[in-house]
């Protein structure tokens, strides 16, 4: 991206300039978008906390050997929670809160394009997660047949099986009108001179992200509607006994899972190429390369689905195929790694915890890229898949991936939001507790899985109960070090920590993009008057 | 020192009873007993070391640039940002790792997929949640569940120590019993949801679905006694169906398997068989009561 020169006058808003409405009416009928992306973080972070005290609840369970808290059914009910609160509450509401908030102030526009559908796909949330964990009080317990619902087992939930399919339903509809809002944005509202390939790379993630979002988010509502009519309505679309077939279910939602997979890391790739060349103060090595490699992994997100189930019993040549074209997936992922390492290269790099974090990313990022090739070798899925060896991979790219992004993300721009610092100490100090526990967490998993631990079990053989014991100290170290996220966020936010913001926050060098530019925080409106870049 | 540490690991390993080749603490995939489960560990080290080289190469970098150029060191940035020559290198590279990976890979995958010239076929079918036997066209078959040691301490709250059973949730009343240095052909199917058949010491693990056939294939080297377990999500009692296999000499199979066609064709059923099909009314009780 290209040096950005703005002229913005800042006195040309006050002539029809309002300030946000009083009391809760500013945040029911919020159509600003600096309120929505407030609230859509806010509504992450309780959801990070939901599904993180149920992955509490499965690693005390595995604390030890035997049976001691929760009975089989429940445990299988939280394995299955935790999954849908921290995939469709907690990193995608996240992205969309991003989206919601930098966009506009990345490309300076006014505002997104669409603001009262933005209002209403955010408070569609609270709705469907309400529903979605109301399911855990009702007969027979909640949904426990995996994120995934693979029929039959998924036909057999009781009265939560209606409800969580509704729940995904709604879930859908909300990630469809974000994303929808976040194509027009971008291709309608940007600064005059702002063409595509000189947009920042968050924006740039978030564009091809949006378009995936679009592409398979109506997929995984078919797949499901046809659990809905299979179990309701007498189809037979996954029963063999009518001429369908279980392994269909399979294919087309797996179809969706693994763009889903890129929906939840490519903004994050976003994130990192931001936060990288700020504080390296070095422009981000190979841009357009960066921007080619998105592409191609959101291209390449389509035609490997099917590595998610080797083990149905595919023909060779279809083993062949996603196997080979799941491992073309590390040719732009390797690039991307690369660029990040070659930014850093002769830079002049401070650590800030935005840094800290981005930097954690990419090593632990490519730790799960490794274990993702390993998984992609068709030969050895058959003994790694349904292991713990595939959890150790996913929470490797979603955790210290996805969610250290998000972290990562929220301590680069906080002072911009609320125009304060933070308690610096504090948010190291929740980086080191993060960063250590995350391994201790979910590296042993890798060895758990190697050694034969099927997932999704509640209870194991005693030669895995080494492992599993650190695991789930791991776990706990790691949940209670994200209590200090939420302190360092609230004193933010109440304006308690530190000194004030200038408008460039980090150095006046880099950062570069337009939302350096505002002052910090930014006016309720910004961009009235579009800036020019050059 | 060397020479120590080996006998020291030799008598351990001669120390273990067959099959009990998990230990505590490990870390790794075991070599496995078949040709297939050999090869497949070969490929899981072989790409396991490439990822550990593009590992080192790469975090070298990474932490050469966090100790070297660091502002505190008055590190000055240099003002690049591309190098099409280095940037064509890196994407042509992995390029080619990926290629002299996937060979090996797709040679494999061929044999797995190899079901000729097999010389005895099992039908193994997986039901909630156990798994039941076929010997196709010798007569017997039986059932195989949860054994009642492990079961008695796996329920909530026992009060048994796990670590008091012998094979703790590893053990089944009727062991799967197959010949060595037999290519043995198992075919999968389920009579409810979708399980998985897995031994790791065989290395390979399939599906098995409800009306549906899928198929796999073993040839164990060695005789002794390998343990699984059913590696698909498959309702309540899912982490509860082991998979135990003995492999037996070729001779001591046939007398096993005489002995079980003696006894009426399926023996180890007779004990085995009346409570799985209560079990199996219950669950469909069960199965009618939730769906209500």
């Amino acid at each position: 991206m290209s040096t950005v020169h703005t002229h913005v006058d800042t006195h040309v808003h006050d002539a029809h300039d309002h300030g946000p409405a009083k009391g809760w009416r500013r945040w029911v009928f919020a159509t600003n978008h600096k309120d929505i992306g407030t609230m859509y973080l806010l509504f992450s972070l309780a959801m990070f906390f939901v599904g993180g005290v149920m992955a509490l609840i499965i690693r005390a369970e595995l604390f030890q050997p035997g049976l001691q808290l929760v009975d089989p059914m429940f445990f299988n009910s939280m394995t299955t929670m935790h999954a849908l609160v921290m995939i469709f509450g907690a990193v995608m509401p996240a992205f969309v809160g991003l989206a919601n908030w930098m966009i506009p102030l990345q490309i300076g526009a006014p505002d997104m394009a669409l603001p009262r559908m933005n209002n209403f796909s955010f408070w569609i949330l609270p709705f469907a997660f309400t529903l979605l964990l109301s399911t855990l009080f009702v007969e027979g317990g909640a949904p426990a047949s995996g994120w995934t619902m693979y029929p039959p087992l998924s036909l057999q939930t009781g009265p939560a099986f209606p409800m969580s399919i509704f729940a995904i339903h709604l879930m859908g509809a909300s990630s469809i009108m974000g994303a929808i809002n976040v194509i027009v944005t971008i291709m309608n509202m940007r600064a005059p001179g702002m063409t595509l390939l000189k947009m920042p790379l968050f924006t740039w993630g978030w564009l091809i992200t949006a378009y995936l979002i679009i592409a398979v988010m109506p997929v995984l509502a078919g797949a499901v509607t046809m659990l809905l009519t299979d179990h309701f309505f007498g189809t037979t679309f996954f029963s063999a006994a009518g001429g369908g077939d279980p392994v269909m279910y399979q294919h087309i939602f797996w179809f969706f899972g693994h763009p889903e997979v890129y929906i939840m890391i490519l903004p994050a790739f976003g994130v990192i190429s931001e936060i990288i060349p700020t504080f390296s103060r070095k422009r981000l090595f190979g841009y357009d390369a960066m921007v080619y490699a998105i592409a191609s992994i959101a291209f390449l997100s389509f035609i490997v689905w099917a590595h998610h189930m080797f083990t149905v019993g595919m023909p060779l040549a279809g083993q062949m195929f996603f196997m080979l074209a799941t491992m073309l997936i590390a040719v732009p992922t390797g690039v991307k790694v690369f660029n990040w390492a070659a930014t850093m290269y002769k830079g002049s790099l401070t650590f800030e915890p935005p840094m800290l974090f981005a930097l954690a990313f990419v090593f632990l990022f490519t730790i799960g890229g490794f274990s993702g090739l390993m998984l992609a070798i068709a030969p050895a899925d058959f003994q790694y898949h349904d292991t713990y060896f595939v959890v150790a991979h996913f929470h490797y790219v979603l955790v210290p991936g996805a969610v250290f992004a998000i972290m990562a993300a929220v301590y680069f721009w906080l002072p911009k939001w609320t125009g304060r610092m933070y308690n610096m100490k504090l948010a190291k100090t929740h980086f080191w507790l993060s960063a250590i526990f995350v391994n201790v967490l979910f590296f042993p998993q890798h060895f758990l899985g190697l050694a034969g631990m099927p997932r999704r079990i509640p209870d194991y053989s005693t030669q895995f109960a080494d492992w599993n014991m650190v695991s789930s100290i791991g776990a706990f170290g790691f949940g209670f070090a994200q209590i200090l996220f939420l302190i360092v966020i609230l004193q933010s936010i109440r304006g308690r920590s530190g000194v004030k913001a200038t408008d460039k926050v980090w150095d006046d060098g880099m950062p570069q993009g337009l939302e350096w530019t505002l002052s910090s925080p930014p006016p309720y409106h910004s961009f009235e008057v579009a800036p020019e870049v050059k | 020192m060397l020479k120590i540490l080996k006998y020291v690991a030799a008598a351990i390993a001669a120390g273990l009873p067959a099959g009990a080749a998990f230990a505590a603490w490990e870390v790794n995939m075991p070599v496995g007993v078949t040709e297939l489960s050999r090869e497949i560990h070969g490929l899981h080290m072989l790409i396991f070391w490439v990822c550990v080289v593009i590992a080192v190469l790469v975090f070298s970098v990474m932490i050469y640039s966090i100790v070297k150029f660091r502002r505190s060191k008055g590190a000055v940035p240099a003002t690049w940002d591309h190098s099409t020559k280095v940037e064509v290198v890196w994407t042509v590279i992995p390029i080619a790792i990926l290629v002299g990976m996937a060979v090996p890979a797709a040679e494999t995958l061929i044999k797995i997929e190899d079901m000729r010239d097999s010389e005895l076929t099992v039908k193994v079918t997986g039901y909630q949640w156990q798994w039941h036997y076929d010997y196709l066209d010798k007569g017997v078959s039986f059932f195989s569940r949860l054994d009642r040691k492990s079961d008695a301490a796996r329920q909530l709250r026992s009060g048994i120590d796990p670590r008091t059973v012998e094979n703790y949730l590893l053990e089944v009343d009727n062991r799967f019993v197959v010949p060595v240095d037999t290519k043995v052909r198992v075919l999968l199917t389920s009579g409810d949801v979708v399980h998985a058949w897995w031994v790791p010491e065989f290395g390979l693990k399939k599906d098995a679905f409800p009306g549906f056939i899928t198929e796999l294939w073993f040839r164990a080297t060695r005789t002794g006694v390998f343990r699984g377990q059913c590696a698909e999500l498959c309702g309540y009692d899912h982490g509860f169906m082991p998979i135990v296999v003995e492999v037996k000499s070729k001779e001591d199979f046939e007398a096993w398997l005489q002995e079980q066609q003696a006894t009426t064709g399926t023996p180890a059923a007779q004990t085995a068989a009346a409570p799985a099909t209560s079990q199996l009314e219950t669950d469909a009780a069960l199965t009618v009561a939730r769906a209500e």
